[in-house]
């Protein structure tokens, strides 16, 4: 018995004793869990395709996934050649300059630059792909590939380099633990101005400026992308410890996530159960989406209690903010710029009211007597990333509109993008009823 | 009793019952349907593989109606249809031999309605 575990201890070290100066430095299970992360972040872009493929038309269903497809793939590109050297490239208060295409790039301490590259660049592909769905069904493909680049490669590293890449926003003490802010209010302003750019659907609104039901064509599909991205946050939120040096903290933040989650489910759905007198699912599985953007910035330094309240308030937000939308007539066909947008903003300033000093925050927020400084310098990083994103998003796809243009004619929106973009259909084969098109008030009684 | 059938742009169906709703007609028929006319086809390719779609998905309206019912659901289709471009689809009218209100019994012009 006693060799046996002689042996075993020796295996255990062999790698220890074998390492060279190289190895040594790199932290084998932080290595393992950052990169356990990063597929379970990247597994993400599944959920993301999913639930926006169950939620468009059945008709622009192959175009979506098209979209989740490469914006993941340029993200990657263009994270690498560009983005990583603005995030990380030293410590400007705007962004880094060293490290293009990788060269000379330095990583943080105990992960090699390659594993720590990938776990972020998982996160910058999931701040790309959130458009895709607030300008479902109407945007044209090349434009979407240009965006995608743009907004991996210069935005979304711009605004990390602030808060993660000791850019200004980090000097102030401003805090966003997994990135409700930098990918998620990121994500859903750029969302935002395209979706007003673009306009609203053919039929979404009537004269009168009255909303339609265009309705989801795959509920499954939606629901399976929900549970992905649940999963896959559980790689977003504990993986952005970057470690399991303390495990009490990965737990707290795994906790924390789930909790949240669960608790924007329920609420939401008690909300939408009492303004429409039905349990619906679609926005209950938004309401979960909305707790695990909203418990993204404070995961790490609230109590679970704390948590639940942050999903509650969150649950909330996302039956109201898809109804204000449609008072504002911005059509967002899958509610991203409610569950990120919106949600995204609530996470940040969550910090401010629930974070914990005791916890690693920098702080004590407001509701926990640590009056309203932290809450002051959420809300300044929450407001100052919205112009710049947003600022430079508009310039972005104006610039896009004038020269590929930004949206698909009335006959290929009417004919669905899939056809139109990519000559194929999803369901070849399924006889898919064409009727919907709600260019009148439903409330005739046909 | 005349039986007006109709074949049109699924995408014109929400105008076409706009307007037989502005004429007063209430009862109609819709279902899918797959066809070719004037309109040539398109093409989809399917994994750098070209396919030639001739057969257009189409809706067709059927209603049936009493004789002074047969303009104004004519005039109501052709005015939520109407494009003016090649693919707006064709109206049939034919004559109907009997109708029959299944609940009631009701033959003929009563069971119409």
């Amino acid at each position: 018995m006693k060799v046996k575990t002689l042996l075993f201890s020796l295996v255990l070290a062999l790698p220890l004793l074998a390492g060279d100066g190289n190895q040594a430095q790199f932290n084998a299970l932080d290595t393992l869990w950052v990169l356990v992360a990063a597929f379970l972040v990247f597994w993400m872009q599944a959920g993301f395709g999913m639930v926006e493929a169950g939620l468009v038309r059945a008709k622009n269903a192959a175009n979506l996934l098209m979209k989740n497809m490469m914006d993941f793939s340029i993200a990657s590109l263009g994270f690498f050649a560009f983005g990583y050297a603005l995030m990380f490239g030293g410590s400007g208060a705007l962004f880094g300059t060293k490290g293009w295409f990788l060269v000379g790039a330095e990583s943080v301490e105990g992960l090699p630059l390659y594993a720590f590259w990938m776990f972020q660049a998982a996160f910058c592909g999931t701040a790309a792909t959130i458009v895709a769905g607030g300008m479902a069904e109407r945007m044209k493909f090349k434009a979407y590939l240009i965006y995608s680049f743009v907004i991996s490669a210069i935005i979304y590293p711009i605004v990390g380099h602030w808060v993660w890449g000791n850019g200004w926003l980090s000097g102030f003490g401003f805090h966003d633990f997994a990135g409700s802010t930098v990918v998620h209010i990121t994500g859903g302003v750029a969302a935002l101005v395209g979706t007003v750019l673009l306009k609203p659907r053919l039929g979404k609104f009537n004269s009168d400026g009255s909303p339609n039901l265009i309705a989801g064509h795959n509920m499954p599909l939606v629901a399976l992308g929900c549970f992905i991205l649940w999963l896959g946050w559980f790689g977003f939120n504990p993986g952005s410890t970057l470690g399991f040096g303390d495990p009490g903290q990965v737990a707290r933040v795994v906790i924390n996530t789930n909790m949240a989650a669960a608790t924007g489910a329920v609420v939401a759905m008690f909300t939408a159960w009492k303004r429409y007198g039905k349990p619906d699912l679609a926005l209950t599985l938004n309401g979960a989406l909305a707790g695990l953007v909203g418990i993204t910035a404070p995961c790490a330094i609230v109590t679970p209690y704390s948590a639940i309240v942050i999903g509650f308030v969150a649950g909330i937000i996302c039956v109201l903010g898809v109804r204000w939308l449609d008072l504002l007539h911005v059509d967002d066909p899958v509610g991203a710029v409610v569950v990120h947008g919106m949600n995204g903003l609530w996470g940040t300033l969550a910090v401010g009211f629930f974070g914990q000093l005791t916890l690693g925050a920098p702080r004590d927020g407001l509701i926990m007597g640590g009056g309203l400084t932290q809450l002051g310098v959420q809300a300044l990083g929450a407001l100052s990333v919205i112009l710049f994103v947003g600022g430079a998003m508009f310039l972005v796809f104006k610039l896009i509109d004038l020269t590929v243009g930004l949206r698909v004619t009335e006959f290929e929106e009417i004919q669905g993008l899939d056809i139109g973009e990519h000559g194929m259909e999803s369901y070849s084969g399924f006889e898919i009823f064409l009727t919907e098109e709600p260019t009148i008030s439903q409330n005739l009684p046909l | 009793m005349k039986m007006v059938v109709a074949i049109i742009q699924p995408h014109h169906l929400p105008a076409v019952k706009k307007a037989l709703y502005e004429n007063e007609i209430y009862k109609i028929t819709v279902s899918n349907a797959l066809g070719c006319g004037e309109q040539t086809g398109y093409h989809e390719t399917f994994r750098g593989v070209d396919k030639e779609v001739s057969l257009l998905k189409k809706v067709r309206v059927e209603i049936a109606v009493n004789e002074e019912y047969v303009e104004k659901t004519i005039d109501a289709i052709a005015k939520g249809a109407r494009t003016g471009n090649v693919g707006d689809g064709k109206i049939f009218i034919m004559d109907l031999g009997d109708c029959v209100r299944i609940r009631t019994g009701e033959r003929g012009k009563k069971a119409i309605g």
